[in-house]
């Protein structure tokens, strides 16, 4: 690919703007006013419940539905404009559940796509193997597993080497290990300067691995930022988790007792404390104070999934 | 208009039906009836044998104007929706094509196929006639199988219609079966009724003058007087084609007017489509 974007940049324009974005069905509002930009080389991760608009915000940002008002622009070009085909080539796409022809081999599955995308299907062998599809290019997708054929169906998104890259959850039906091969591939890609927006409902999943998220909710944006950004503004409490030798339990309420922490609760030898971010290093500063009392200190900050409920409740 | 995204989605159809076999079985079928109705049509008069040209054009146009439109429909009914309800719509319309190049292309390879069959299981019969056949009888014979063709098209582009317009696989099966009873079953009853409602007492009316035309109006009856009038002593047998007026029955305006039939409907799919 000649024109690979460069690293991540927070000053870079985006590669895909979205700009008061608006689908509405009759008295539904599917999507309802989103604007959002997504860098060049971003690996950016859009999360919803069911309903939240975002299948419908990802198939307007490829032109598969009309928005019933504003605009969205891929590296600079209307969505579904005079040029479409240009931007199309841009573009590979994974849909969520993706649907291949049965009666297909793998490879024959590679090469029909990479002739609507207009590549040559010379690396089509390769992308398979990119995929750890090889052993099984001639053996048509009837006979394929659930997770091969998601596996066939992102080979087929990277047909070209598209410089951006929409996957509807990716994730769907791969086992654990296969999981951790796709995003090394994510890894890879992101390495080349591939910007990718994917969705998925397994949110510890992806908070390990995108640069930026966006929470949708109401067929509206709630929240965009970095995990940690969110983490930050949604304010949520930290969670201590304090291991303490039998009979010292009622040590740590006292010694906490002037600090604004939540509740404490003790179980099974541990005790629990929650805080807010403010009170953090004054509670360890107290904890590492009782000495050899405490036996083991876990901090744990809120997860996305809570950080995704606070913004989308 | 890029013809090599419309010859990709064309290609892929055409040879996903030689693959699945569909070609051969069609074929094989036509083969079957036309050799059949050629050398055993008139054993209910005693005779068995290849008795005339005109005797097998005209029973096997009765066969096919039943037949063909069935196998159109049957074949493109779910063009679009099945696409649409098996999901793999979506990935299609994300690739470098618009939705007239993929319609269209869906279009010419079940015509393709279907067109293959007609001719290679009408063609296959016809050569094994051509000893018997003399240049004339020869090109009765393909003004047939091209009028066929022509018909298969009409109706695939009325399924291929349907295919966008249903939104359910279940319901564009359900249009396919009752435009094949309107055009195949009802269409021709409809007028014989009108023709009798519109004759009143001096036996000529409204009804015979507007009559020719609207057998227009359905591309199997086009097809039947296609085949009909090409064939001088046909014509008295069939009723419905003497009220037909010489002028009308020119081959060329009966050709455009399947054409007709077969532009209009891909044209509304892809208006509707593009939508």
């Amino acid at each position: 690919m000649a024109n690979i974007s460069p690293v991540p940049n927070e000053a870079g324009a985006p590669v895909i703007a979205v700009r008061a974005i608006r689908k509405h069905y009759g008295v539904i509002h599917a999507v309802d006013g989103v604007d959002l930009d997504i860098r060049a080389g971003e690996l950016f991760g859009l999360i919803g419940h069911n309903g939240a608009g975002k299948s419908t915000l990802f198939k307007m940002m490829l032109g598969l539905i009309q928005p019933t008002a504003g605009e969205i622009r891929i590296d600079g070009a209307h969505v579904g404009g005079g040029n479409f085909r240009a931007v199309r080539r841009k573009i590979g796409y994974l849909p969520e559940n993706v649907i291949l022809y049965d009666n297909l081999t793998g490879l024959e599955t590679l090469r029909f796509f990479a002739r609507l995308k207009g590549v040559p299907s010379a690396h089509n062998g390769a992308v398979l193997e990119r995929v750890g599809l090889a052993h099984a290019a001639h053996r048509r997708v009837r006979e394929y597993s659930k997770g091969m054929r998601q596996r066939l169906g992102f080979a087929q998104a990277l047909l070209g080497s598209p410089q951006i890259l929409f996957l509807d959850e990716p994730t769907t039906g791969l086992d654990p290990k296969a999981i951790r091969g796709f995003y090394a591939i994510l890894r890879q890609l992101r390495s080349e300067g591939v910007t990718m927006v994917i969705t998925s409902h397994i949110l510890a999943e992806i908070q390990e691995r995108v640069d930026r998220l966006a929470i949708m909710a109401a067929g509206q944006v709630q929240a965009t930022g970095t995990v940690q950004t969110l983490r930050e503004q949604m304010d949520l409490p930290l969670c201590f988790s304090v291991r303490m030798a039998l009979g010292d339990l009622g040590t740590v309420r006292d010694a906490l007792g002037h600090l604004p922490v939540g509740a404490v609760e003790a179980r099974d030898g541990h005790v629990a404390v929650q805080c807010q971010r403010e009170a953090k290093m004054a509670v360890i500063a107290t904890l590492a104070s009782l000495g050899g009392k405490v036996l083991d200190l876990t901090v744990h900050e809120p997860s996305l999934e809570d950080v995704f409920f606070g913004f989308s409740d | 208009m890029e013809f090599a995204q419309v010859a990709t989605i064309a290609s892929k159809e055409f040879w996903d039906r030689i693959r699945n076999r569909w070609v051969l079985a069609v074929a094989l079928v036509f083969t079957a009836f036309a050799l059949s109705i050629a050398y055993f049509g008139a054993a209910q008069q005693g005779m068995v044998g290849f008795r005339s040209i005109e005797i097998t054009i005209a029973s096997l146009v009765s066969l096919v104007i039943y037949l063909i439109p069935l196998i159109a429909l049957l074949l493109g009914f779910d063009a679009i929706v099945g696409e649409r309800e098996r999901g793999s719509l979506d990935l299609l319309l994300s690739m470098p094509i618009t939705r007239v190049e993929l319609l269209l292309g869906k279009y010419l390879g079940l015509a393709a196929a279907l067109t293959f069959s007609t001719v290679a299981g009408f063609g296959l019969v016809g050569l094994v006639l051509s000893a018997q056949l003399d240049l004339a009888a020869l090109f009765h014979y393909f003004g047939f199988m091209a009028s066929s063709v022509l018909l298969g098209c009409a109706f695939l582009s009325l399924a291929v219609m349907l295919s966008v317009f249903a939104t359910e696989r279940t319901r564009a099966s359900g249009l396919a079966i009752a435009l094949w009873f309107f055009f195949v079953l009802v269409f021709d009853l409809l007028l014989l009724g009108a023709l009798v409602l519109g004759a009143g007492n001096s036996g000529v009316g409204w009804g015979s003058a507007i009559l020719p035309y609207l057998l227009l109006l359905n591309p199997a009856d086009v097809f039947r007087i296609l085949n009909i009038f090409n064939l001088e002593d046909m014509r008295t047998l069939y009723g419905l084609a003497t009220v037909f007026p010489p002028a009308l029955a020119q081959p060329w305006l009966l050709g455009a007017v399947m054409a007709a039939w077969i532009i209009s409907p891909l044209a509304l799919a892809a208006w509707r489509f593009r939508r």
